[in-house]
């Protein structure tokens, strides 16, 4: 964000969320919503990051758990199916492994630096003593 | 939903605190958040008696503490209403940091400060330690030297308070006991000139505007903090002290009463005189008056605005004064009083300025008689004849024991 002079912003210790005015916010993706600059939205928090979590969709079976349970809204889902992290606001805390019921789970945590196609190339196979 | 309107007598019999109350009736406050401590309890008291009995609409809520209510009154104020609440003392302590929050959010809130001492010891009459303890809280300060004050200036506040450009809480104060329970007859305005002066509230970044979502309170590290509080400085010493005079003149006109941010009784010949606060503005002119028939050329400065401080209109209203006493009713714990400091600054850096003593005096509710002012003039008088402050800068007034006098 820019930064203004004292004498460039609108009072109060107040920020919008969106520019301009807004309708229909619940029934518009966040992709297409008009967020501010200010909002949290656009704000990359992925520095936070030590470890990352990693989606196999080949195991998947669109419980939805990780997105009810992900306390940042980072996991992303469209038409109740998972397609993907959002990797600027996730902070790794591992919550949708936890949740992930299926087996071997479609998430994992891996660390940051960890390329995705070589995890997923090698995902750990099905779990028989569990199963 | 409608309300009663409720006839008034053009002048009533009213205490300050009574007076306050029928100001936020008038005012049709939204919400009133409160917490009761003597001696302001009757101020929200009022209101919620006024709101049960269906001459204001609006929302009485009873919290736990002096930090709910002013908490409350912020949500409320962020949400988009007016807003208005009322305190004293130990219930102003527990309150001073969300009063911060109010500023910094730049929520127009109006709280009716019923001034009283700071225990320990406990101690439940009238002084002004309480209002110093805000002192710094960028928050508009306006002080009441009588119940009719208290009614008029809670009127002022809301008009300053709520303007667009302004965007800043106000504090009214009045001295305890001296002004909320003492029974004065108060010129009332008619509830339609009342409210129609204040207006109707125009909200701002409301909360309840849902078509423009808002986040209130947000946190700035040292990127983003000092130009916020440069900001609310900045307003508070450009914008809002003209805006004061705008809706004094205003007051004015609706009521012929006349306010100024520096009220000036008997100034304009005046060899010596008394600047005060609260109802001592009252005891002082009186004894100017009888001064004057004694050959003492007296007279007596109230401030009527705190904050923000009025710094010209002080040089103006003391640059041909001989001799000045700056009367503190707190005591400054060691170091000059608060606003003898303030007025010093202020005469320091104007080219003539006059003889500058400080008294302390009336802690705790101790009261300040005639003859300790009849003594005060004699005193700045003498000051005056020999051209310099013949005594301490700091003394007491009226604590027993033996002279108490510093500096």
């Amino acid at each position: 964000m820019a930064k203004k002079g004292w004498d460039e912003f609108e009072i109060g210790a107040m920020l919008r969320t969106f520019d301009g005015k807004i309708d229909n916010i619940a029934g518009t993706r966040q992709e297409d919503r008009s967020y501010s600059e200010n909002s949290s939205y656009m704000a990359s928090v992925a520095d936070w990051r030590l470890i990352k979590p990693v989606f196999n969709k080949d195991y998947c079976i669109d419980c939805q758990f990780c997105w009810i349970y992900c306390p940042d809204v980072s996991i992303i889902s469209r038409d109740k199916k998972l397609i993907g992290v959002d990797m600027d606001h996730c902070k790794g805390c591992g919550i949708c492994v936890e949740v992930c019921p299926t087996n071997p789970k479609s998430l994992l945590m891996f660390p940051e630096q960890a390329d995705e196609e070589t995890e997923i190339a090698s995902w750990p196979k099905k779990d028989e003593e569990e199963a | 939903m409608a309300f009663d309107k409720m006839e008034l007598k053009d002048i009533e019999v009213w205490d300050g605190n009574f007076a306050a109350a029928q100001a936020l009736r008038q005012a049709q406050v939204d919400v009133v958040a409160a917490y009761p401590i003597t001696p302001s309890t009757p101020i929200v008291e009022g209101y919620a008696k006024f709101k049960s009995d269906n001459y204001v609409e609006g929302e009485f809520v009873m919290v736990e503490s002096e930090h709910a209510a002013m908490s409350g009154c912020i949500g409320a104020a962020a949400a988009g209403g007016r807003v208005a609440t009322a305190t004293s003392s130990q219930g102003l302590a527990l309150m001073v940091e969300t009063l911060y929050q109010a500023s910094g959010m730049r929520l127009p809130i109006v709280l009716n400060i019923v001034n009283r001492a700071l225990a320990a010891p406990l101690n439940v009459n009238g002084d002004h330690s309480d209002m110093y303890l805000c002192r710094d809280s960028g928050w508009i300060q306006f002080d009441a030297f009588s119940p009719q004050g208290a009614y008029d200036l809670n009127f002022i506040a809301f008009k300053v308070s709520e303007d667009h450009d302004i965007r800043l809480p106000a504090i009214v104060n009045q001295d305890g006991f001296m002004t909320s329970h003492t029974a004065q007859g108060v010129h009332t305005l008619a509830d339609d000139d009342a409210f129609g002066f204040v207006g109707t509230f125009k909200p701002m970044n409301d909360m309840l505007d849902f078509e423009h979502p808002v986040t209130h309170g947000v946190q700035t590290e040292e990127d983003w903090h000092f130009e916020h509080k440069a900001r609310q400085h900045s307003d508070l010493m450009l914008k809002v002290s003209p805006k004061i005079d705008e809706v004094f003149a205003d007051f004015e006109k609706l009521t012929g009463r006349k306010y100024s941010q520096v009220e000036c009784y008997d100034i304009d010949d005046a060899d010596v005189a008394v600047f005060c606060l609260g109802t001592s503005v009252e005891t002082a002119r009186e004894v100017a008056g009888e001064m004057r028939t004694k050959g003492i050329k007296a007279g007596v400065i109230g401030l009527r605005v705190i904050r923000p401080f009025p710094f010209e209109q002080v040089q103006e209203a003391l640059k041909n004064i001989k001799a000045v006493a700056i009367l503190d009713r707190s005591s400054p714990n060691g170091a000059p009083g608060a606003m003898f400091n303030e007025v010093c600054a202020a005469m320091y850096s104007h080219e003539s300025s006059p003889l500058i003593s400080g008294y302390v005096y009336g802690l705790g509710g101790r009261d300040l008689t005639k003859a300790h002012l009849v003594d005060l003039y004699n005193e700045l008088q003498t000051n005056a004849d020999a051209g310099k402050v013949t005594t301490q800068l700091q003394q007491f007034i009226g604590v027993r024991g033996p002279k108490l006098s510093f500096l």
